[in-house]
């Protein structure tokens, strides 16, 4: 048995036959047509271009349906190839003038295309001769009568590929699908998106897949461990056929009744909320249990447009949420535009190190004029008592103080407006930056919560940008460093007497929620899919046992070793763990 | 027949790469008139989506739009401000 390590990218297990999607390579013969066949010959053309057109609009339409039209925007430039009329006239006046056949000249005209967008020095229009290969392929395969060897998939299998394109993961047969191992591949690439959205267990980034794999080997996927086991024993297999049986039986439990607490065995209370991002998410509050909403983003309100969003637009998004948490509370996250993100190229400064630049409160201190009226729309939402607002990135109190300074003179315009709001609507801090997690003392006292927010803490910390793949395995999460700043940030807190959240990637992570509940955090807050897996977890451990494995975890000088200790304790009080992690 | 003819500066956020030409192009075929790019003295049809995309119009390019055709005046007016807009 061979084990591949890889990126898990859609969670899961798998077992199956490896069914290979390679490079299609297809063979053009050129031939000259006789002047009476060239009417034929355009024929062709026009039959596998209307043909391929109604392929990519079903495609469109499933990919609409299965993950949104966002996703399903990716293939409206593949469609205006096909429409293309100097393309098309292109490709007739190859087959008049020089008499080829209709393959040739659709594969010679595509082809000088993409070498004109190849040259091109920008890496993005370079991405996309790629699409239009995409393209090319399936008109190619119209017009020489062969078919993908998707379709050729008439059994369960689990698809061994180098990579995957979001038109080929999109058509593939679900159904026949069990899991996807790729070479390359990120966890944000759109093949990674598609595999999450089917709940189809993948794992990218194998490099030596479809080296390692041959075809019709038996593979077993776990995401878990993140491996992939080639021609595993039959006792492996029987083992994971039990977990994904028992899987399979389980998941259902997690689907907590409605308003049952999220209580630990030894009846201390906890609080799993969601992280929100788009305004499409809001519906997964409710699907999925969450306990309102810890990080309610509010860039999608200002990004992608020209003008900015009126106070009433915005009041009305944030009065959305503030009903759709019910009983539960909404914490709106004032914008943190800037690092890479930003609202209009006009503002864009050209910074060195933008992560270090004009960003979250540092925008909002100079753009009073923008940051009034996102105070003032919060607020007028807050009649429901149930919304809290937190600033980002502040570094030091006087950034607190100033942004707090705006919000009473909001309140102060409003009063005279004779318009309602909370009055004592909480007011939280991101603890985002190191100096703010070691100046939490100081903050706590001008703080009605806190928030931890990891991928910036750790970013800033470690000094490590994740999206630099050279030195992203330093990004971590379990590093004693963030450990210990973490766990300075909740005991100030809960001795200033405020409560602490966590709106970060880590308080979604198994293992890592379980080292957090034991340092006493009061509230998780992650993405929807996580949290009946989370609560799950919770209700089934004991606060006492988390708090003495949490203080143990501390004495750890590495992660690996910390995520073993952790992993064997949570094991030992929960059986079905791994299946929990598995799956997320 | 009308002809306008006029150079714009794209401000759109990425230019017109693939999702932005393809606005483009669906916007100007729209229209009855012809519509042509013009960047560095290379002139392709507005209405193909390989051509806009080959011509490799990054956010801050100089274009001459040139529009001929009864409806001129209104392609114009709708591409120039697709093109001088941030949205994509």
């Amino acid at each position: 048995m061979i084990k591949l390590k890889g990126i898990s990218a859609s969670g899961g297990i798998a077992i199956g036959k490896a069914h290979f999607i390679g490079k299609e390579e297809f063979s053009i013969p050129k031939r000259d047509v006789p002047y009476s066949d060239i009417s034929l010959e355009i024929y062709k053309l026009e039959e596998a271009l209307i043909n391929t057109r109604k392929e990519l609009i079903n495609l469109q339409e499933k990919v609409a349906q299965e993950l949104g039209l966002t996703h399903a925007k990716i293939f409206e430039a593949h469609l205006l190839v096909l429409e293309d009329r100097v393309l098309i006239e292109n490709i007739i006046e190859q087959i008049k003038v020089k008499r080829v056949n209709v393959e040739y000249a659709f594969s010679e005209s595509i082809k000088r295309y993409k070498e004109a967008l190849l040259k091109l020095n920008d890496e993005y229009l370079r991405e996309r001769a790629i699409d239009i290969d995409d393209i090319a392929k399936r008109v190619l395969r119209k017009l020489l009568k062969v078919s993908s060897n998707i379709s050729e998939i008439k059994e369960k299998v689990i698809i061994v590929a180098h990579d995957l394109s979001p038109s080929l993961a999109a058509s593939l047969p679900k159904e026949n699908i069990l899991g996807i191992v790729t070479d390359i591949g990120g966890i944000t690439s759109h093949t990674a998106i598609i595999a999450r959205s089917l709940k189809i267990p993948a794992l990218v980034g194998v490099e030596t897949a479809t080296k390692e794999i041959k075809p019709s080997d038996m593979l077993i996927i776990d995401t878990l461990e993140g491996v992939v086991l080639v021609n595993p024993s039959e006792k492996i297999i029987k083992e994971y056929e039990a977990k994904l049986k028992d899987y399979i039986e389980k998941t259902l439990s997690f689907y907590i009744p409605k308003f049952a607490k999220t209580i630990t065995k030894d009846k201390k209370e906890f609080i799993i909320s969601a992280n929100i991002e788009f305004p499409e998410e809001l519906e997964l509050v409710e699907k999925y249990r969450a306990e309102g909403i810890g990080l309610y983003r509010t860039e999608y309100l200002f990004l992608g447009r020209k003008d900015l969003p009126s106070e009433d637009e915005q009041y009305k998004a944030y009065f959305l949420a503030s009903k759709i948490a019910k009983e539960h509370s909404v914490v709106i996250r004032t914008i943190d535009i800037g690092g890479d993100k930003f609202l209009d190229q006009k503002d864009t400064p050209n910074e060195m190190r933008p992560f270090l630049g004009w960003r979250g409160i540092r925008f909002c201190l100079s753009r009073t004029d923008i940051f009034k009226i996102q105070l003032r729309a919060i607020l007028r939402a807050s009649c429901n008592l149930n919304i809290k607002i937190m600033f980002p990135m502040i570094s030091g109190v006087e950034e607190l103080r100033a942004a707090k300074k705006i919000l009473e003179e909001c309140k102060e315009e409003l009063r005279k407006e004779n318009k309602k709001f909370d009055e004592n609507i909480p007011v939280g801090t991101m603890i985002e930056v190191p100096s703010a997690a070691l100046t939490a003392d100081i903050l706590a006292k001008e703080s009605d919560f806190f928030s931890i927010g990891t991928n910036d803490l750790i970013q800033y910390s470690l000094a490590v940008d994740r999206a630099n793949e050279k030195v992203a395995y330093l990004f971590d999460f379990g590093h004693p460093a963030v450990l210990r700043l973490i766990k300075n940030v909740i005991d100030i807190a809960h001795q200033n007497h405020i409560w602490v959240g966590m709106c970060g990637e880590m308080a979604g992570e198994p293992i890592y929620s379980f080292l957090l509940l034991g340092f006493g955090l009061d509230e998780f807050s992650m993405p929807p899919p996580r949290v009946p897996q989370i609560r799950h977890l919770i209700r089934n451990i004991s606060f006492k046992d988390a708090q003495q494995i949490s203080e143990e975890a501390l004495k750890y000088s590495n992660s690996k070793d910390l995520e073993l200790y952790l992993k064997t304790e949570i094991r030992k009080r929960i059986k079905e763990f791994d299946l929990i992690s598995a799956f997320l | 027949m009308l002809r306008i003819e006029e150079e714009i500066v794209v401000n759109n956020r990425h230019g017109l790469h693939a999702r932005p030409a393809a606005i483009f192009v669906q916007i100007a075929n729209k229209f009855d008139s012809s519509v042509m790019l013009k960047k560095d003295n290379e002139v392709v049809d507005g209405k193909s989506i390989i051509a806009i995309l080959s011509l490799g119009v990054n956010t801050g390019s100089k274009v001459q739009l040139i529009i001929e055709g009864e409806d001129a005046q209104e392609a114009f007016l709708e591409l120039k401000n697709f093109l001088e807009s941030q949205d994509d």
